[in-house]
């Protein structure tokens, strides 16, 4: 029961996201796409945090590193779709690869430092290496994604392929965190040393968890390249991974449809609101985010999870 | 051999004021995380407060008056802004330590901006009081007077910590938390006054420490994440909770932010965080922290 | 005698931290099948020893046999693969979970595909948790959330847990801690249900549990093996008493209660 009017729901967002161009100015088309790829972002952030139970500060880095190769494949080599997508996604799961084996080693705040400082490192790395970033000047000209040879350059087009890459990432980590593995993870984030004593590995579901992480949000980050054609070295850095961690606390940390109402709430306050406010967005969210931690610790999905829960056991 | 020194004394000797900077910087962090396994993501922002009291106060003309006030001033409202973090943190206290790392987390990140918000996006510049202001002679080399007063200064404030923290009944007590909190409650003191005293003076010293570093790094957006880093690395490298840890690793950061960039600048930042990352796993509570009990 | 390796052998086993020799010199050996029960007074290193076997703790000195293997540097995990199971005195379960995902979560580890990244059914894990949620008394609790269960239900969810790895040694801290009456019967009939090819050890102070169940047990002190025999021995033992009590009474230590 529960799961039908779940996939009802899903449908109707399905269908509404879709027709989304038709029916919306090519401006707010270009804000709904830079929420899907920060959607995508925090849905990938979910899943080690929200599912593993490892807050992670430096998810940005692979983000940032998809981006910039998505980028910079598509200006060098080829902007035929899908390259540069699946370059971005390999680019991520190369760089959490990289980084990862060390990193889940430590748990907890330990886990959030190192990783902060993972981040950090990477930061400083794409603002050094200026012959392939362009330092702080970042990565521009970015051409636009070609599909069978022709460029996609509307709006509502580049919203589709955005779409596309989504629901792909997306339904790939729903998928997961309805397998075995997905369980295990779980099992890892509630009880680490009871996994352990029945004979599980937490390092090396840990590991493969972060590297699938890094995979979708390198995905995220080609997306990115294709829609704002500009990569800068603030889509890896602390910001960018700080509030995409305030979009998985919001949204609710474990059920990564939650992660996407929180992305969709930081870049709404961020850039529709933004300009309105004065560009005292982060603000706003800032203080959204402090009210969570103290009235939500489930976020808004947890409201939705309760009133669900109004069954006898 | 002495050679290579007298190349390089500049950039030693900064390594030894960045050292100072980080000491103060990060001691306080250092005594609240091993106290009380609360990470305190606001430090950052904390410093940054000082910074802009420093512009506000010393930023168009060097005077004794304007420094002094910038470094009451800061203290002062860095010792409330603790006080208030503490019972900010309260009502989390028997959630898992994360959310209380994600508060302070939601509490930098609006600092900041109120600070963008007031000051703007530029890089302030925070002039040093008269006297200060000029440049001495050190082994033949010419070297800023002020940096030299900021290794004295830091030097002064880790003999007052030291002193403070190994000689007095408060200092004690801080100690004994860091070592043991159930056991510091179970005497009848009150852990939450302990927290509150040490995050008050843990943040006023960041604040200070924001004042002192103005003439250096002035004041601007993002020098709370990066001063935030450092001190991380500062806290996990020298240990948890102690402060001769927290004394040795700002040496030790210092000379790798100073030194180090000068003759490996493309490596520096791989040291210092591959130091950290070694740190972490080989050896989560530091150099100097207290083992954590076997569970 | 047959020459058929025994179960579990822990040969001069010794930990220390630092200079406290918490476990000093143990040698034990369990045959296949044993009921074998460990007790001592407080602070005689039970814990510690259990930890050595399960791995969670690392030997300072000595070696662990677990049948024809050497596991002295092999890590939790691994014995656990290799069959060694445990239940805590503090019930270690996943709270958020459902009675069924908690035992799944055990299950599959051996009967089913945990590390498939696409969901499964998984039915063999399945049918094998249906039984052994039967055979603890939960089969109707199945839905519930573990963090909703009461006390004794939590015990029962730790041991179907414990079971659920089939184990070919299965180390149980404190059990009957807690239990009373109808209770405790219940487990121990359970772990009297046991197949022959589970060799079980027993943590316990219920000393009632211990007699009830254990073919052989060995008195720790001071991190020493005082004395390992069969109930009667033990129980005719002045040195035993002396350990517990610090005097010679037997009957405080021996006469029932309710």
């Amino acid at each position: 029961m529960k799961q039908r009017a779940g996939l009802l729901v899903g449908a109707v967002v399905l269908v509404a996201l879709a027709l989304v161009p038709l029916f919306v100015a090519p401006y707010e088309t270009g804000i709904m796409s830079r929420i899907l790829i920060f959607a995508l972002l925090a849905v990938s952030l979910d899943l080690l945090v929200g599912i593993t139970g490892l807050p992670s500060l430096g998810h940005a880095a692979y983000f940032g590193i998809g981006a910039y190769t998505a980028g910079w494949l598509s200006l060098n080599v080829s902007a035929e779709a899908p390259v540069p997508l699946l370059a971005a996604t390999a680019a991520g799961a190369v760089a959490a690869a990289a980084t990862g084996w060390l990193a889940v080693r430590s748990t907890g705040v330990f886990f959030l430092m190192l990783t902060l400082a993972i981040g950090e490192l990477i930061f400083q790395v794409a603002q050094q290496w200026e012959s392939v970033t362009g330092g702080s000047n970042g990565l521009f000209g970015i051409p636009a994604v070609r599909i069978a040879g022709s460029p996609l350059t509307l709006a509502g087009f580049v919203y589709w392929y955005v779409l596309a890459g989504f629901l792909v990432g997306y339904a790939g980590l729903r998928v997961v965190s309805a397998s075995p593995f997905g369980a295990v993870l779980r099992g890892i984030r509630d009880n680490e040393p009871r996994m352990r004593s029945l004979g599980y590995s937490p390092f090396r579901y840990k590991y493969a968890a972060f590297v699938l992480a890094g995979a979708v949000a390198g995905l995220a980050g080609g997306l990115l390249a294709a829609q704002a054609r500009l990569v800068t070295t603030a889509d890896l850095g602390f910001t960018t991974a700080a509030l995409a961690l305030l979009a998985v606390v919001i949204g609710g940390a474990g059920t990564l449809w939650g992660a996407c109402l929180g992305a969709a709430l930081v870049v709404l306050v961020r850039d529709a609101l933004g300009p309105r406010l004065d560009g005292h967005g982060p603000l706003v969210l800032g203080l959204v985010f402090i009210a969570t931690v103290y009235l939500l610790p489930r976020g808004f999905a947890g409201l939705a999870a309760l009133r669900l829960r109004r069954r006898p056991a | 051999m002495l050679s290579w020194f007298d190349t390089n004394l500049v950039s030693i000797l900064n390594g030894f004021a960045i050292g100072s900077l980080l000491f103060i910087l990060a001691v306080g962090l250092s005594i609240v995380f091993g106290m009380m396994d609360v990470l305190n993501l606001a430090h950052g922002a904390l410093y940054l407060v000082g910074a802009y009291f420093g512009y506000q106060f010393a930023g168009d003309t060097s005077s004794w008056l304007g420094f002094g006030t910038a470094l009451g001033t800061a203290a002062l409202v860095g010792v409330l802004a603790g006080g208030v973090l503490s019972s900010m943190t309260e009502p989390l206290a028997r959630r898992p330590h994360l959310d209380q790392a994600l508060l302070t987390l939601g509490v930098a990140l609006v600092v900041a901006e109120l600070l963008a918000i007031f000051y703007g996006n530029d890089v302030l510049r925070v002039r040093p009081p008269p006297g200060l202001n000029g440049s001495m002679q050190v082994f033949g080399n010419t070297y800023p007077t002020y940096r030299l007063a900021l290794i004295g200064i830091g030097v002064l404030i880790a003999v007052a910590v030291f002193v403070v923290v190994e000689r007095t009944t408060v200092g004690a007590l801080v100690r004994a938390s860091v070592a043991d909190r159930e056991m510091v409650a179970t005497l009848g003191v009150d852990n939450r006054l302990v927290k509150l005293a040490v995050l008050g003076v843990g943040s006023g010293l960041a604040a200070l420490a924001g004042v002192l570093g103005g003439p250096i790094y002035g004041a601007g957006p993002g020098l709370d994440e990066r001063v935030l880093i450092l001190a991380l690395v500062v806290v996990v490298i020298g240990g948890l909770g102690s402060i001769k840890g927290a004394f040795v690793g700002a040496l030790l950061i210092g000379q790798v932010e100073s030194l180090g960039r000068a003759l490996v600048p493309d490596l520096a930042s791989f040291v210092l965080f591959g130091a950290l990352a070694l740190v972490l796993i080989v050896r989560p509570r530091g150099l100097f922290g207290a083992p954590k009990a076997a569970v | 005698m047959t020459a058929a390796p025994s179960a579990l052998e822990l040969r001069s086993v010794s930990r220390h931290f630092g200079a406290l020799r918490a476990v000093d010199e143990v040698d034990l050996t369990l045959p296949a099948g044993a009921r074998h029960a460990l007790i001592g007074p407080n602070g005689a290193g039970k814990s510690t020893l259990f930890r050595l076997i399960t791995g969670t703790l690392r030997v300072t000195a000595g070696a662990v046999w677990l049948g024809e293997q050497d596991i002295t540097g092999q890590r939790e995990f691994r014995r656990a693969r290799l069959g060694i199971s445990q239940t805590l005195q503090h019930s270690s379960l996943f709270l958020p979970l459902t009675v069924e995902q908690n035992a799944m979560l055990a299950a599959q580890q051996w009967r089913g595909t945990p590390w498939s990244l696409l969901p499964r059914r998984q039915p063999a894990a399945r049918e094998r948790v249906a039984e052994l949620l039967g055979s603890v008394g939960l089969g109707a609790r199945a839905a519930v959330t573990a963090g909703a269960l009461s006390h004794g239900e939590r015990r029962q969810l730790e041991i179907a847990l414990a079971l659920a790895c089939e184990p070919r040694l299965l180390l149980l801290d404190e059990p009957a801690a807690g239990m009373a009456g109808a209770e405790r019967e219940r487990l121990v009939e359970l772990i009297r249900a046991l197949p022959s090819s589970v060799t079980v050890l027993i943590v316990e102070h219920d000393l009632d549990v211990v007699f009830q169940l254990a073919s052989a047990i060995t008195v720790l002190h001071l991190g020493r093996v005082l004395l390992t025999g069969s109930p009667s021995d033990v129980r005719a033992s002045a040195a035993v008493r002396e350990a517990y009590l610090g005097t010679a009474n037997r009957e405080e230590l021996f006469v029932g209660e309710a």
